[in-house]
C-alpha cells in the first residue's frame, strides 16, 4: 500500500464516521489512504473513471454496476464519507449489537438492499424480467445463446415471483434469499 | 585560507587511502574485514529493540497506526463453486450476483495487483525517515536513535558509498576498455571475467550489500539462460557478484550507454537498439545464436519485464522460454527491514532511486539457485514459464500471481472478463454447456 504520513486529522468527519459506520479508527485511516490512492487528480472526490484503475474490478462481469452503485442517483462524484458509508454495509455483523439501537449500516437488510440495487437499475423497487435478463447477459455474455438466456431468466422469475406480477419486489427478493447466509456471502473481512 | 586547503586535501587523501585499502582492495578479492557483518548485527539488535518499544508505545498511545503489510482485508480464496454455496444444476439464483458483488467490493477496498507496484509495507518501523508515520514521537530514546541514524546514514555512509560506486564504475569502464584491446583468447575471457567480478564487488560494497547465496552447486553454466524475479536494477549487481553473465537489454544513452558500450568490448553482452526490441523474432534468433555457442556466458533475463515490489512474482513472459537451452532459475529476496530495494519507476527516477538506496541502512539479500529446468514433452512455452515461476515463488517465499506485470501501465484485457463469464456459465450449465431442463 505504500506508506504515507497522513494522520487521523486528514480524515474528514472522522469521529462521526467511526460512530456511524462501526469502522475502527485504524480501518478508517486505511480506507482514507485507499480513497486518496484512487483519487488520482487529488480533487478529494472520486469519479467513475477513477475506479478503472482497479484491475480486478475491470475483469468483474458486473464491475460497472458495482461502480455505479456507489454514486447515488444523478451524482457524478463521490466524497470520502459516502465512500465509507457504502463500504460499511459490508462489514460482518456485530455480534453484540444493542437491539435498541437503530439499524446499523451493516445489517442484513442493508446488504440485501445493495444487492437489489444492482439488479434494479431504474430504481422502481422491482426487478423486471428485462432487468433480470440484463444482469444475466452481463454475467454470461457470449457463453450462452439468447434462448438459453431467456430460459434461465424465465425459471428464475417463476421461482422468485410469488405474487405473479412478473417482477421481483424487494420482499420477494429477500424471501428467495432467506436461507442464504448473507452475512457470510456479503461481508468483507477487514483485518484487525 | 591556504592552510584550510592543505588540511582539506590531507583529509581527502586519508579518506581515499582508507577507502581504497580497507574496502576496495579486499572487495576485489572477495575478502571481507567483517565490518559490514558487525554493522548488520548491531542494526538488527537496534531494530528489534525499536519494534518492542513501538509495540509498548502503541498500547499507551492508540493514535499510532498499526501496520498491515498484507493489505487491509482477508480474502476467502475459495473457488467460484465453493463460494456460490450451492450446486449449479442449470438454474440461476439471485444470490449468484452476490458472489461477483463481494469480489468487486473486495477489490475496491484493496486489490492484489496495484499493491505490488508500490513499496512493501513493513511490519514495524525500521528507523528510516521515509517509513516514518509519527513513530518517532513515541519515546525520547527512539527519537534520539532515529536522529543518530539520519546522521550516520547521510554524513558517514553516503559519502563512502558514493566514492565506492564512482571507483567501481570507472574501474569497469577503464578495465573493460583495456581488456577489449586484447585479441580473442582464453586469457582475454579470464581477464574480462576478473574485471567484471571485481567491479561488481566494489559496487556491492558501495551499497553495503550483504548477499547470501544458497545452493551454489546449481549456479548457471555457460550456454544456459539464467532467469530471476525482478525488483530493481541492482538485481544485476547482486547476481553478478557471484558469477559472470551476459546481459540482455536495450541500449540507453548517457552514462548507462557508456557502461554498456564498454562492457560489450570485453565480453559478448546482447544489447539491442530500441527498434530491434519490437521485433520479437529478431530478438529470439539473436539470443538463440548466443545460447547455441556453448562457450558464451549464461544469459541473464528477467521475464517479468518490469520491477515488482518483491512480495510476489508476476507473470513470466514466455519469450525467454522459447529460446531453448537449459533454464537456471534464481530466486532473489530482499530483507525489507534494512532498506526498500524496489524501484518504483513511476515515482522515482533512477538517480533519486539510487540516492535513496544509498542512504538506507543496507541491502540484505538472499539468493537461491534452483536446479536447472528444461522444456518437457507436451508442454508449451507458457506452461513452462508458469512452472519456473512457481518454483521461484516457492523458493523465495513470494506470492505466485498470474497477473501480468505490464498492468503497471496498461489496461486489463477483455479476455480476463470472458474467463470469469466462462467460469460462471460452466458453473450453472455444467461443462457441456447446454442444459435445457
Amino acid at each position: 500500500m505504500g506508506s504515507s504520513s497522513s494522520g487521523m486529522k486528514d480524515v474528514p468527519d472522522a469521529q462521526e464516521l467511526v460512530q456511524e459506520t462501526g469502522f475502527s479508527a485504524a480501518h478508517l485511516l486505511r480506507l482514507h489512504e485507499r480513497f486518496e490512492f484512487l483519487d488520482r487528480d487529488g480533487t478529494g472526490e472520486l469519479r467513475p473513471e477513477d475506479f478503472d484503475a482497479i484491475r480486478e474490478l475491470a475483469m468483474n462481469p458486473i464491475g460497472d454496476r458495482i461502480i455505479r452503485a456507489f454514486f447515488s442517483a444523478g451524482k457524478e462524484t463521490l466524497d470520502f464519507p459516502s465512500f465509507v458509508r457504502i463500504l460499511a454495509h459490508f462489514r460482518p455483523a456485530d455480534k453484540n449489537r444493542d437491539r435498541a439501537q437503530q439499524e446499523p449500516a451493516n445489517s442484513r437488510t442493508r446488504k440485501l438492499r445493495f444487492a437489489f440495487q444492482l439488479y434494479d437499475q431504474d430504481g422502481d423497487g422491482k426487478i423486471s424480467r428485462a432487468e433480470l435478463l440484463q444482469v444475466l447477459r452481463l454475467m454470461l455474455e457470449m457463453q450462452v445463446t439468447e434462448e438459453q438466456l431467456q430460459c434461465i431468466a424465465e425459471r428464475a422469475i417463476q421461482e422468485a415471483d410469488l405474487d405473479q406480477d412478473d417482477a421481483i419486489s424487494f420482499d420477494e427478493f429477500k424471501k428467495s434469499l432467506e436461507k442464504v447466509d448473507i452475512d457470510h456471502k456479503m461481508s468483507i473481512r477487514f483485518l484487525k | 585560507m591556504e592552510d584550510l586547503w592543505c588540511v582539506a586535501l590531507g583529509v581527502f587523501q586519508l579518506w581515499l587511502f582508507v577507502v581504497v585499502f580497507f574496502i576496495t582492495l579486499p572487495a576485489m578479492f572477495g575478502l571481507s574485514l567483517g565490518v559490514t557483518g558487525l554493522y548488520i548485527q548491531i542494526l538488527v539488535k537496534i531494530l528489534e529493540w525499536a519494534t518492542l518499544r513501538i509495540q509498548r508505545g502503541r498500547q499507551e498511545q492508540p493514535s499510532v497506526p498499526v501496520p498491515l503489510p498484507n493489505g487491509i482485508i482477508e480474502r476467502a480464496g475459495g473457488s467460484m463453486a465453493e463460494e456460490m454455496g450451492r450446486p449449479g444444476c442449470g438454474r440461476f439464483a439471485p444470490s449468484d450476483a452476490l458472489y461477483f458483488c463481494k469480489k468487486g467490493l473486495e477489490s475496491i477496498a484493496d486489490d492484489q495487483v496495484t499493491q505490488r507496484f508500490s513499496s512493501e509495507e513493513l511490519a514495524s518501523w525500521n528507523l528510516l525517515t521515509r517509513t516514518n508515520q509519527n513513530f518517532c514521537y513515541i519515546s525520547l530514546r527512539l527519537t534520539v536513535i532515529w536522529v543518530l541514524g539520519v546522521l550516520v546514514r547521510y554524513c558517514v555512509l553516503f559519502p563512502l558509498r558514493i566514492t565506492l560506486a564512482a571507483i567501481g564504475l570507472s574501474w569497469l569502464v577503464i578495465g573493460t576498455t583495456v581488456v577489449g584491446l586484447l585479441p580473442e583468447s582464453s586469457v582475454k575471457n579470464w581477464l574480462s571475467e576478473l574485471v567484471h567480478l571485481t567491479c561488481y564487488r566494489i559496487c556491492a560494497r558501495g551499497l553495503s550489500a550483504t548477499i547470501r547465496y544458497h545452493n551454489r552447486e546449481n549456479k548457471p553454466q555457460k550456454g544456459g539462460i539464467c532467469v530471476a524475479n525482478h525488483t530493481t536494477p541492482i538485481d544485476v549487481v547482486i547476481l553478478a557478484n557471484d558469477g559472470c553473465y551476459a546481459m540482455v537489454g536495450q541500449i540507453h544513452g548517457g552514462l548507462m550507454g557508456v557502461l554498456q558500450r564498454s562492457m560489450v568490448r570485453s565480453c559478448p553482452h546482447v544489447w539491442f537498439e530500441r527498434s530491434e526490441m519490437k521485433d520479437r523474432h529478431a530478438v529470439t534468433s539473436r539470443l538463440r545464436a548466443h545460447v547455441a555457442a556453448e562457450t558464451k556466458l549464461p544469459i541473464l533475463i528477467f521475464p517479468e519485464g518490469t520491477c515488482i515490489n518483491n512480495t510476489s512474482v508476476m507473470m513470466f513472459k514466455k519469450g525467454s522460454f522459447e529460446i531453448g537451452g537449459t533454464i537456471y532459475p534464481v530466486a532473489i529476496k530482499y530483507d525489507p527491514r534494512f532498506g526498500d530495494a524496489f524501484w518504483n519507476s513511476g515515482k522515482y527516477h533512477m538517480v533519486s532511486y539510487l540516492l535513496r538506496t544509498m542512504t538506507s541502512w543496507a541491502i540484505v539479500v538472499n539468493v537461491w539457485y534452483l536446479p536447472p529446468m528444461t522444456l518437457q514433452d507436451g508442454e508449451d512455452a507458457a506452461q513452462f514459464a508458469n512452472r519456473v515461476k512457481s518454483a521461484i515463488a516457492r523458493r523465495g517465499g513470494l506470492l505466485d500471481l498470474a497477473w501480468d506485470g505490464g498492468l503497471k501501465r496498461g489496461k486489463v484485457k477483455d479476455s480476463f472478463k470472458e474467463q470469469q463469464q466462462k467460469m460462471y456459465s460452466s458453473f450453472i450449465l455444467g461443462q457441456n454447456g447446454i442444459n435445457n431442463q
